[in-house]
């Protein structure tokens, strides 16, 4: 595999999920507490370096055909759920993530909350926000740049991209103390979707003890046979008619 | 204590399993199907993955379709 391809989807992946963490950490910050937001983000990233010393060693341990296996299926599984919400948004029949809505419905529900204060934090509730929103998002980041890196046998390289991609995302978060509607999380959802399902099925299948013809250059294949059947797929969906009125599609403030 | 193991067995679902089991259980079952064409069969078994989301994401789609 390729260390560019490897970089650009584990950025891509992390970059969404960044997103996604830091519109919950603006909307803690801004409407209950910044110390307590920010000490649930400081947390979080404790609690995720554990888990990465505790998984990173143990991934890398495994026999590669296990690995393989095991990273196949997990990316597959993933890859296809991603894959499934992105086309039903490309097609319309499920709502934009659209991460200004989500930041105001984060925000009026903050608001509606009342304060408790502890001997840590001056808020509980924006800890807790927080610490939720950057513990989920960055589990998700921990496992993709694991499995890739892991599988690849270039951990620090995936290492690299995932925290290019948290801190340039938390850079443009601070720098504009707003949500970072302008990334186009949509389409970069389609493209990580696209990926992490080729490389599932790649390595899954070798794991599984499949020779794939050609070897690693099948992926040149696989990566747009399925980008082009997801297209198609949406082109597909594109002429169902969506929900009838009176039941719109699902709401917008889902984060994953 | 059960309430947490409940809540944390509800988490973990969703993290891996997601919105549609079909597709898991779908990823399980070409996966299985590889292992047996390769090792019990000994016969090529590199397609089975790409014919079987070429079935399963159509058909979690249009169950997602439906359930909207």
């Amino acid at each position: 595999m390729g260390a560019g391809a490897l970089f650009i989807a584990v950025f891509l992946a992390c970059v969404v999920e960044a997103v996604e963490a830091t519109t919950i950490v603006l909307a803690a910050g801004t409407a209950r507490d910044w110390r307590s937001a920010g000490t649930g983000v400081v947390a979080a990233l404790v609690v995720l370096a554990a888990i990465t010393a505790a998984l990173g060693p143990a991934v890398s341990a495994l026999p590669i055909n296990a690995l393989r296996l095991f990273v196949g299926a997990l990316l597959l599984i993933f890859g296809l759920q991603w894959l499934r919400k992105a086309i039903l948004r490309a097609s319309g029949h499920k709502a934009l993530h659209d991460e200004d809505a989500i930041y105001r419905e984060q925000l009026a529900a903050a608001r509606s909350q009342p304060g408790h204060k502890t001997g840590l934090v001056p808020d509980l509730l924006g800890f807790t926000l927080s610490f939720k929103g950057v513990l989920l998002e960055g589990l998700e980041v921990v496992f993709i740049a694991l499995t890739f890196g892991g599988n690849a046998h270039q951990i620090p390289l995936a290492a690299l991209a995932a925290i290019s991609a948290v801190v340039l995302v938390a850079l443009a978060g601070i720098a504009i103390r707003a949500p970072l509607a302008r990334v186009p999380e949509n389409t970069m959802k389609f493209v990580v979707g696209v990926m992490l399902t080729s490389f599932g099925t790649f390595w899954g299948a070798e794991g599984a003890g499949a020779h794939w013809p050609k070897s690693d250059a099948a992926l040149l294949f696989i990566v747009p046979a399925i980008a082009a059947f997801a297209l198609g797929l949406v082109a597909v969906l594109k002429r169902v008619p969506p929900a009838p009125a009176g039941q719109p599609a699902p709401a917008v403030a889902e984060v994953r | 204590m059960a309430d947490r193991i409940r809540a944390f067995g509800a988490f973990a679902y969703d993290f891996v399993i997601g919105d549609d089991w079909w597709v898991a259980a779908g990823v399980a079952a070409g996966l299985a199907g590889t292992y047996l064409l390769a090792h019990v069969l000994a016969v090529a078994a590199w397609w089975l993955i790409p014919v079987l989301i070429a079935g399963l994401l159509p058909v979690s789609l249009w169950r997602a379709v439906r359930k909207s």
